[in-house]
């Protein structure tokens, strides 16, 4: 539909506010008596819930008595002030003609005339001056980068592959206490951390000890046993160690099906089968848990016996497998 | 002087003018700035009436409300990691390590007066806030009113539900408790996964390695200063453009592409929507008394290494959360390099394609319909199946997606296994969205077919004559079939205002401006 037909009325509107003999100005309600009395009620009933919300806060009520007086005075306010607005006020209808936007071809092209030429005018005679202005101002938006960007982090490099666990790093749980051979009975787990980021006396957990190092402890039946991920030495007395961070997303791996001797993230469910080296089950996780190979040391408590053979934890562009 | 106190006041009074105060005020305005013109038009501005204009409303009215509430919780929390032994009124914390950013927020739930209210009112404010963005976006999709020339509207309407949606997230991870750390280390993984950058990414971001100390002062900075800034310019351009390119409205006797019709700006539509924003603000004050959310002392401090069972984001990051779950593991390895497929695609690839789809919206729909004329008269959905189609099959998607998030859940509740709800899940995302499109299509042309839809029925009464024989007379109209809303006889008048010296009104019969009010 075009335009050009309809009269374009650039008019701004007036609206009919003082001729109260107009039917369109009077009130929308019926009895328009009843709906006054009804919205004073409301009025009168959110000025007693207000006090009572003073009062509430004044004595330390509880929260909902606060949130119930205060939204119940504010509910019947709004509620009383919308019925005004829809019941007591001229409801017309009242029309608004819209005025067209646009303006003229000709205003149109004057405003493009006015870019285009003078542009040209300027930019075609100085053609050096625009280069090198463009040029100063793009390499400015570059260098700019560098402190916006740059100085808000350090460079990855290969520390994402990087965990505490070293050899003869000594297992401690959350307390600081080292794994002995009793520790766990069978089918017992716990979560174990590098001895040096656990404070025994504060029970202060480092940030990389319980981001990254934490490590889920499990002891099975039938020892010994071979996991697809490492040989049977890294599992004295049925003790077996995986990394508690999925695969996934990262989420600790928190939850233990003892019977089926599964491990399930309650992120996304995914399961990993700890007897057979962790291998995912179930679920979107795409890579088995990695194994800490274990060993008990020259004082009888389990250690590592190496850090982790590949990064632990989710993908990522440079992992390598 | 022998005039009394009354008298001097009546001519005080008198001097003032016909408006009194306010007309002086008018006057003193007006030599300065110029506002009696567009004022007047302002006051003037016409609001259509229909329930479904007052969704975007609730949006704007909830922001004032997370505004309010925000500016109170900023004033106690603690943007920051370092962590501290518990001692305060909370017994079951009392000597655990926790972060000053949730030692705070105990803080602000339990020693503070009113704190909860308000925290739990700022929590339901902003689950509102994005709930009705997308609902007041439903509204303008199905209707059609992002159409020429309103298309950079839509595209700033958009926008502002991504923002809203990362305000929210970043907003609750602040806290610093076991539920939205897990989810703030989800948001780690998912742009560490991203190929090439990631690791850049999230090193750049985070400061380092996940969790590190910096990225609770940042999200705080940006939950509280950037995102709320950028918000608050995009609402001021919505609005703007709102008034100035005037509402949509539906179609109706009398309405046309060339006028408004419904109330007046001042005092009708001031009224019902001050009383609006009164309901908005007590629905989020009796949902923050009344219904407890995110009570972060009973979930504790994040602690990397802990979880808690049914781990579930806020409902608006549901979908994201359902799309990881039922993604299959297609990790990609090799070449030295791995991209983690089953997170990238999800979660990053996915609402990317989705945002942009809605984004793009109005172009892509022009491209099909070769529409290129300026709308003001909003489609009746059924009269647009294919789009209709499309937007219920996009809405299936994104709420069956929504469903999957809580597969363990479901499947708990149910006793059915877990691999059969998560197949369950697989086949609904693909067959729901499609099944729901041809349905909703097949029901638009069939309404479209059915006279007289969307109006009431006038009743027919039967009668048997002596001879047996049937015959249908239609029933006297009722009193609410007669009115209807706007008669397309125009219009007598509309009544202009011109004060004139001696205290009356001039009345002039012929409108000079076009106005026209109609009888009803």
């Amino acid at each position: 539909m075009s335009d050009a037909d309809h009269e374009p009325s650039r008019t701004r509107v007036p609206m009919p506010m003082a001729a109260m003999s107009d039917p369109h100005m009077s009130d929308a309600a019926k009895h328009p008596a009843r709906v006054e009395l009804i919205i004073a009620i409301a009025f009168v009933l959110a000025l007693g819930f207000f006090a009572l919300f003073g009062a509430a806060y004044w004595q330390n009520w509880s929260p909902w008595m606060l949130g119930g007086s205060v939204g119940a005075g504010l509910f019947l306010l709004g509620f009383g002030m919308t019925a005004w607005g829809k019941y007591l006020m001229p409801q017309g209808p009242f029309v608004e003609e819209r005025h067209v936007l646009a303006g003229t071809q000709d205003e149109r092209d004057a405003m493009s005339a006015a870019l285009v030429e003078r542009t040209a005018v300027v930019v075609r005679r100085r053609k050096m001056l625009g280069g090198l202005f463009a040029a100063g101002a793009g390499i400015f938006g570059i260098v700019a980068l560098f402190p916006l960007l740059r100085s808000l982090g350090p460079l990855p490099g290969n520390s994402f592959e990087l965990t505490d666990w070293r050899e003869g790093t000594v297992l401690v749980d959350a307390n600081g206490r080292p794994v002995r051979r009793d520790t766990l009975v069978p089918g017992g787990i716990m979560t174990v951390y590098p001895e040096h980021t656990v404070n025994a006396r504060t029970g202060f957990i480092t940030e990389n000890g319980q981001a990254i190092d934490q490590t889920v402890l499990l002891r099975l039946q039938d020892a010994p046993f071979k996991t697809s991920q490492g040989p049977e030495d890294w599992t004295p007395e049925g003790y077996v160690a995986y990394s508690k961070l999925c695969t996934h997303l990262g989420c600790p791996v928190g939850l233990y099906e003892q019977e089926l001797e599964l491990l399930v993230c309650p992120c996304h469910q995914s399961m990993f089968n700890i007897r057979n080296g962790a291998i995912p089950q179930f679920g979107p996780a795409p890579r088995p848990l990695p194994q800490l190979a274990l060993m008990f040391n020259e004082d009888g408590v389990l250690a590592a016996q190496g850090p982790y053979h590949q990064a632990v934890g989710p993908g990522f562009w440079e992992r390598t497998t | 002087m022998s005039t009394t106190a009354a008298e001097t006041k009546r001519s005080a009074r008198a001097a003032l003018g016909p408006y009194g105060h306010v007309g002086r005020l008018v006057d003193e305005l007006d030599e300065r700035f110029g506002v009696a013109k567009g004022g007047r038009v302002l006051l003037d501005k016409i609001f259509p009436d229909h329930w479904s204009f007052m969704l975007g409303e609730i949006a704007l009215y909830s922001f004032v409300v997370l505004l309010a509430t925000g500016v109170f919780l900023s004033l106690y929390f603690v943007p920051s990691t370092n962590q501290v032994v518990y001692h305060g009124v909370y017994k079951p914390l009392d000597g655990q390590w926790v972060s000053e950013a949730y030692r705070s927020t105990v803080s602000i739930s339990f020693d503070v007066r009113g704190g909860l209210l308000v925290r739990q009112m700022h929590h339901w404010a902003a689950d509102i806030f994005t709930g009705s963005i997308v609902l007041h976006m439903g509204r303008i999709f199905l209707t059609g009113a992002f159409r020429k020339p309103r298309e950079l509207n839509w595209t700033i309407g958009v926008t502002m539900l991504i923002l809203a949606i990362f305000e929210g997230f970043i907003g609750y991870s602040l806290p610093d408790d076991l539920i939205s750390g897990t989810g703030l280390r989800i948001g780690y993984s998912i742009a560490e996964s991203i190929p090439l950058v990631g690791s850049y990414l999230v090193s750049f971001l985070w400061g380092g390695h996940f969790p590190g100390d910096i990225i609770i002062p940042r999200f705080f900075l940006i939950h509280v200063l950037i995102i709320p800034l950028v918000l608050l310019g995009l609402i001021a351009a919505h609005l703007g453009l709102l008034v100035r390119q005037k509402h949509t409205q539906f179609p109706g006797e009398g309405r046309t592409e060339h006028n408004v019709v419904g109330s007046p700006m001042f005092p009708t539509f001031a009224a019902k929507t001050t009383g609006f924003l009164l309901m908005v603000t007590a629905a989020t004050a009796l949902l923050g008394g009344l219904a407890q959310i995110n009570p972060i002392w009973q979930f504790g401090s994040y602690d990397a290494s802990k979880i808690s069972y049914a781990v579930q984001p806020d409902w608006y990051m549901g979908w994201l959360d359902g799309a990881l779950r039922i993604m299959p593991s297609w990790e990609f390895a090799g070449f030295g390099h791995t991209i983690p497929f089953e997170v990238f695609l999800p979660s990053v690839v996915f609402p990317g394609l989705i945002f942009t789809i809605a984004l793009l919206w109005p172009s892509i729909e022009r491209r099909v319909t070769h529409d290129n004329e300026i709308h003001h008269l909003l489609d009746s959905p059924r009269n647009r199946p294919k789009r209709t189609a499309a937007g219920v099959a996009m809405f299936s998607l994104l709420f069956t997606l929504f469903g999957a998030s809580s597969t363990d859940v479901m499947a708990n509740f149910f006793h059915v296994s877990l691999n059969a709800t998560l197949w369950f899940f697989r086949i609904a995302v693909i067959v729901v969205p499609i099944v729901a499109g041809l349905v909703t299509y097949q029901l638009c042309r069939e309404m479209q077919g059915v006279h007289g839809i969307g109006k009431r029925k006038r009743a027919v009464i039967v009668r048997r004559s002596a001879e047996g024989e049937y015959t249908t007379v239609p029933a006297a109209p009722r009193p609410g079939d007669e009115r209807t809303e706007l008669d397309p006889e125009p219009v007598p008048v509309r009544i202009d205002i011109e004060p004139l010296g001696n205290g009356e009104i001039l009345q002039p019969e012929v409108s000079p401006t076009g106005v026209r009010q109609v009888t009803r």
